[in-house]
């Protein structure tokens, strides 16, 4: 028998759900064993009843259900409720479910600077106040989805990988246990490092050294260069079935989009480490709290910083 | 007695968004409102972000058009640092750009709007899908999804990914392109354009005749349009300048950083996603017999504002379009046309720049400074003239961001096509759950992205059709 699947999405931007499409042509082997119940980016199924008739929200029963995005207004947390009650399992896909993600950054500011710069700040504005009517009102801050339920199953990555979701799936479906790498992105990045910086802090304002064409393996790391890479502070995974991390194939530095190497880990405290370790000052990095935090700015990791002069930013 | 439908989640579109439909006492439709419930407010918090870092964080406005936003972005970045990249550089992002038109247009035709088409709009709603699509014509199914999918692979191999990807930089392209994976991607592309052309052909003689009545009648509302040509007039997705064309068809050109004298948003208090209009009609209205200062961007907008098209086979198609349809055309399904013909150009573009021998310079990235500056990037987005306006202090940190994209500059166009709509198949309180999809249809014309829009706040543009009685008593709702 398929297995019932419901996903929902919230603060999102729908990177997660091409990740399912990345999937390919294997995407159609696996779907004949799943019964989609709700999926509002590919159905139509309707919360409120297909033609409305309905005064409260419903999700279908499922078997496994799937969030992606984190909660920023008061009706992604009735559903995220209304999942969870009717989800067997429930798994938070992609590092906005997991750890807020870039929406989080907006938790450097209050609701009140947000509204104000949106709609009374903005130079091709019309100044005629802020929306509420009919639409829901936004949470005090960005919240990660196992803040306000519990999550079985966490899938992270900006956006997660095809090579995560089919393994997760197939773990749900032959009812397997599902872990993650506890590995860093350092630890699969081909790289040459020689534990010494060759260069003080620089910003990404020009290419790293390598040639077109040389193998991977003969650069040399990219943070040993002298430029920020979140790669020490950053859960491994990204490059999928490739291995190599995403960004690193494009010569790039990590900017740490699978979330923090474990639940409680601060990476603010680990790169400051990691820094320290090849010979560089952390404290000529501009806005190190929303660089090293860039997808992990909820449960508390980044919060509204004090105003200076009495002005908003 | 008087009532309110709404439609939560408005389905098969990117983001959230619901649609409120108000009847009067005889059940006929008195009002409507598409109400956009999200907001992320990435204007707010990129403030203080070093800029360079900017092409890598607004992707994350849309995962569905990551591509966009970090060509907007990086072409702001550029103004703001006064550089412009090498050629290549520049012909590797209208590369990367086109790549990822040919998978967001096949991702909407075929993935989200095509089974109001394939299955019919009255369908079972458990099939009216792309399960459904996959069951009735599986092999064109398989090979859209293995179409789809290798454009994905030309970004991986190009960019290193192809979703939220980070090789635009300031004054450049992070990765030149090695000859042996321009040849890989090059046959990738022949790949492309058989699709390309299957699928215009296919609409042309199974889909359109089918639905003319639907296409000649559904959500109609006459509006000018916005878009980017060269400055021979062609059409073009990635640089140019922007056209502000009118009703009657005259137009207005100006570059981007002239966009504050041409457009101005407009504030509704029931949705989170303003409302943008022509600023030298005065003001704003959305009233269906006397609209005031509406245009419309994606597909259509720039298919009517563009003098012709650069590459054979698309001019070919502008053609007979135009002889079918004029310029401007206004008719709203007609989005879902004018996709399959810029599909086709940008499947020719990508062949176009892949033969350049200069693509595969490895001089692809000029080194920048820091300064106190402000810089508009645009381009065009699949869903819209994408605008990113930067400002920075000395330090080349930012003090001031204002994004207008896509899906935004529709709203106006999309909450009066689906006044339209309604008061069309609404009538005396008989509706059923395949006459409401048919005013979601009215807005899937627009491949809407809420995700985009909502980059406001928290980004995303729940849909949702909420229904109220005339004394403004919430009956009924739908939503995505």
């Amino acid at each position: 028998m398929a297995a019932r699947l419901a996903e929902e999405w919230f603060a999102i931007c729908g990177g997660c759900e091409v990740t399912i499409l990345d999937v390919g042509e294997a995407l159609l082997d696996i779907l004949p064993k799943l019964e989609i119940v709700h999926m509002p980016v590919i159905m139509d199924h309707k919360i409120y009843g297909q033609t409305g008739e309905r005064t409260t929200m419903e999700i279908p029963e499922a078997d496994v259900g799937i969030i992606t995005g984190g909660i920023r207004n008061e009706e992604h947390k009735q559903l995220a409720q209304e999942m969870r009650k009717k989800c067997k399992t429930l798994v938070a896909m992609g590092s906005c479910a997991c750890y807020g993600g870039v929406p989080a950054l907006a938790n450097l500011s209050t609701v009140e600077e947000l509204y104000e710069k949106v709609y009374r700040g903005s130079v091709s504005t019309d100044s005629d106040g802020i929306p509420n009517q009919q639409i829901p009102a936004l949470t005090d801050r960005v919240y990660a989805i196992h803040e306000v339920v519990p999550v079985d199953v966490k899938l992270p990555g900006c956006p997660t990988t095809p090579e995560l979701f089919v393994q997760a799936v197939t773990a749900l479906l032959e009812g397997k246990p599902f872990t993650l790498s506890g590995k860093s992105v350092c630890d699969e990045c081909p790289f040459i490092r020689e534990k010494k910086a060759v260069s003080t802090l620089k910003r990404p304002l020009e290419a790293i050294d390598f040639k077109a064409g040389e193998p991977m393996n003969t650069v040399r790391c990219v943070m040993e260069q002298g430029y920020l890479c979140l790669g020490p502070a950053t859960k491994a995974g990204c490059g999928g079935s490739d291995g190599t991390p995403r960004c690193i194939r494009a010569y790039m530095p990590c900017r740490g989009c699978f979330g923090p190497l474990s639940d409680s880990a601060n990476p603010m405290v680990d790169m400051m480490g990691a820094l320290a370790s090849v010979g560089l000052d952390a404290k000529q990095i501009p806005d190190r709290a929303a660089t090293f935090n860039r997808f992990a700015g909820a449960q508390g990791r980044l919060r509204p910083t004090p105003t200076k002069g009495g002005k908003a930013s | 007695m008087t009532r309110t439908l709404v439609i939560q989640p408005v389905s098969r579109i990117e983001g959230h968004a619901k649609v409120t439909i108000q009847l009067d006492d005889s059940g006929n439709v008195q009002d409507t409102r598409v109400n956009v419930i999200e907001l992320r407010g990435f204007e707010k918090f990129c403030i203080g972000r070093p800029v360079e870092e900017m092409p890598r964080i607004t992707t994350r406005i849309c995962g569905v058009c990551p591509w966009s936003h970090h060509l907007a972005s990086g072409k702001a970045v550029d103004a703001v640092f006064g550089v412009e990249p090498p050629p290549a550089g520049r012909k590797l992002r209208e590369l990367c750009n086109s790549i990822a038109y040919m998978e967001e247009h096949i991702l909407h035709f075929y993935f989200l709007a095509g089974a109001d088409f394939v299955m019919g709009p009255d369908a079972d709603p458990s099939v009216r899908n792309v399960i459904g699509i996959v069951g009735k014509v599986p092999d064109v199914a398989k090979r859209v999804v293995r179409v789809r999918h290798m454009c994905a692979k030309m970004l991986e191999i190009i960019a290193g990914k192809s979703i939220h990807p980070d090789a635009v930089v300031p004054g450049g392209f992070s990765k030149p392109l090695l000859s042996s994976e321009r040849d890989t991607v090059r046959k990738m592309a022949d790949e492309a354009i058989d699709l390309a052309k299957f699928s215009i052909a296919f609409a042309k003689e199974n889909i359109f005749p089918q639905y003319l009545d639907v296409v000649k009648s559904l959500g109609v509302i006459e509006t000018g349009f916005l878009g980017t040509v060269k400055e021979n007039g062609a059409l073009n997705l990635y640089d140019g300048k922007l056209r502000l064309m009118s009703k009657n068809g005259s137009f207005v050109d100006f570059p981007y950083e002239k966009y504050t004298d041409y457009i101005s948003e407009h504030i509704e208090p029931w949705s989170y996603l303003k409302f943008p209009y022509d600023k030298r009609a005065g003001k704003f209205s959305m009233d269906l017999d006397n609209s005031n200062g509406i245009y419309r961007a994606n597909t259509l907008a720039r298919i009517n504002v563009c003098d012709f098209i650069d590459t054979p086979l698309a001019q070919a198609e502008l053609e007979e379009f135009r002889k079918n349809f004029g310029r401007p055309a206004q008719l709203t399904l007609l989005y879902h046309w004018a996709r399959l013909i810029e599909l086709l150009y940008n499947a020719e573009n990508v062949i176009r720049l892949l033969n350049d021998p200069e693509i595969v310079s490895t001089e692809t990235r000029k080194k920048v400074v820091p300064r106190a500056a402000r810089g508009v990037g645009c381009v065009e987005a699949p869903r819209g003239t994408l605008i990113h306006d930067y400002t920075t202090d000395e330090n080349g940190i930012l003090t001031n961001v204002n994004l207008i994209v896509g899906t935004t500059h529709n709203n106006a166009p999309i909450n009066m096509s689906v006044k339209q709509a309604a008061k069309q198949v609404i009538k005396n309180g008989q509706y059923d759950q395949g006459i409401l999809n048919r005013v979601e249809m009215a807005i899937r014309a627009y491949d809407p992205c809420f995700s985009c829009a909502t980059h406001k706040f928290d980004g995303t543009i729940p849909v949702r059709i909420d229904i109220y009685n005339s004394d403004g008593r919430l009956v009924g709702t739908l939503a995505n």
